[in-house]
């Protein structure tokens, strides 16, 4: 009598486990990341991921944090300089990058990137600071030039292509991502 | 437990202990081990998660000059004790001071130097 119900819990356990390990915050420990050493003593006085990620805005790639968010939010303030004394730039012209074949066309927004660095950054470094003054193409990007250099290192990843295939056109479909199955706000 | 013909038991199994099983390092984690295990200690794993939260990314790759590329930095506890690199902070004043080896150089021995992170990280960069 009782076996369906037991049944049904199990797997409703078993599903919720893997999707919430799978999709939301599926942070190690330090102890068992394959890259710290169980036995330093030290470990235990350093923080471990879930601690300080887990409260921040939630994301399905990458860290599981939306960075950008998290800080548009209040919720980190993170330092503009050593000590904090940057002005942060207010440049907010959005890049529309339509060279892009049959995916919807790229918009690089430049408001999000100066919450998090300096033009100094990609300029000109990276990016030449002129319209159609950057050979951009996405085997460069996977290989870690241009956007990639920190897209699919440290900010959210490569796999997200509708984050920057963002502005669909008239009779294109949207571009993927990896958390297609969950709301991404 | 069948679906039809299907026995789910394996499934299910599998599904529990999968991920208990799967153990990653957090995305953007870098290991530096260019010298540290060749004069005798462990690499060191630097966390961006944990510095980004404190910190915006220039802070470190424009004002203190970390090109942003795993092993493209030619770090030593020299130029640390000097205040540069990570020195600019770890002084014992900003963040734990340098003789607190063990905090830094946590790392597993054998590691080589990289950017760390699950499927999804396919740096380091190219600047």
């Amino acid at each position: 009598m009782l076996r369906p119900v037991v049944h049904g819990l199990l797997i409703l356990s078993g599903v919720g486990f893997v999707s919430a390990t799978l999709l939301a915050g599926n942070w190690s420990t330090l102890e068992n990341d394959g890259l710290h050493d169980p036995s330093n003593p030290s470990l235990r006085l350093l923080q471990d991921p879930a601690h300080a990620l887990s409260v921040l805005a939630p994301d399905t790639a990458g860290n599981k944090v939306d960075w950008v968010a998290a800080v548009e939010q209040g919720q980190i303030q993170p330092r503009t300089s050593i000590d904090g004394s940057r002005i942060p730039v207010e440049h907010d012209s959005d890049i529309i990058m339509s060279n892009t074949l049959s995916l919807p066309a790229v918009r690089f927004p430049h408001d999000s990137h100066n919450s998090w660095m300096a033009c100094e950054m990609c300029h000109d470094r990276i990016f030449k600071a002129e319209i159609d003054g950057n050979d951009i193409s996405m085997s460069k990007i996977l290989d870690g030039e241009y956007c990639g250099l920190c897209h699919g290192a440290v900010s959210f990843p490569l796999t997200e292509c509708n984050r920057c295939h963002s502005v669909v056109g008239e009779g294109q479909l949207p571009a993927a991502d990896s958390g297609a199955a969950v709301d991404v706000p | 437990m069948k679906l039809g013909d299907l026995e789910l038991w394996p499934v299910l199994l599998l599904f529990l202990v999968l991920p208990l099983a799967v153990a990653w390092a957090e995305y953007g984690d870098i290991i530096i081990n260019e010298k540290a295990e060749s004069e005798g200690m462990p690499p060191v794993i630097f966390p961006h998660w944990f510095h980004r939260i404190r910190f915006q990314c220039s802070v470190c790759h424009v004002e203190l000059g970390f090109k942003p590329e795993a092993g493209g930095n030619y770090i030593t506890m020299d130029k640390i004790s000097q205040g540069q690199f990570c020195g600019a902070c770890h002084n014992g004043e900003i963040a734990w001071s340098p003789e607190n080896c063990d905090l830094c150089h946590s790392g597993e021995r054998g590691l080589e130097t990289g950017i760390k992170g699950g499927h999804q990280t396919s740096g380091p960069g190219i600047y």
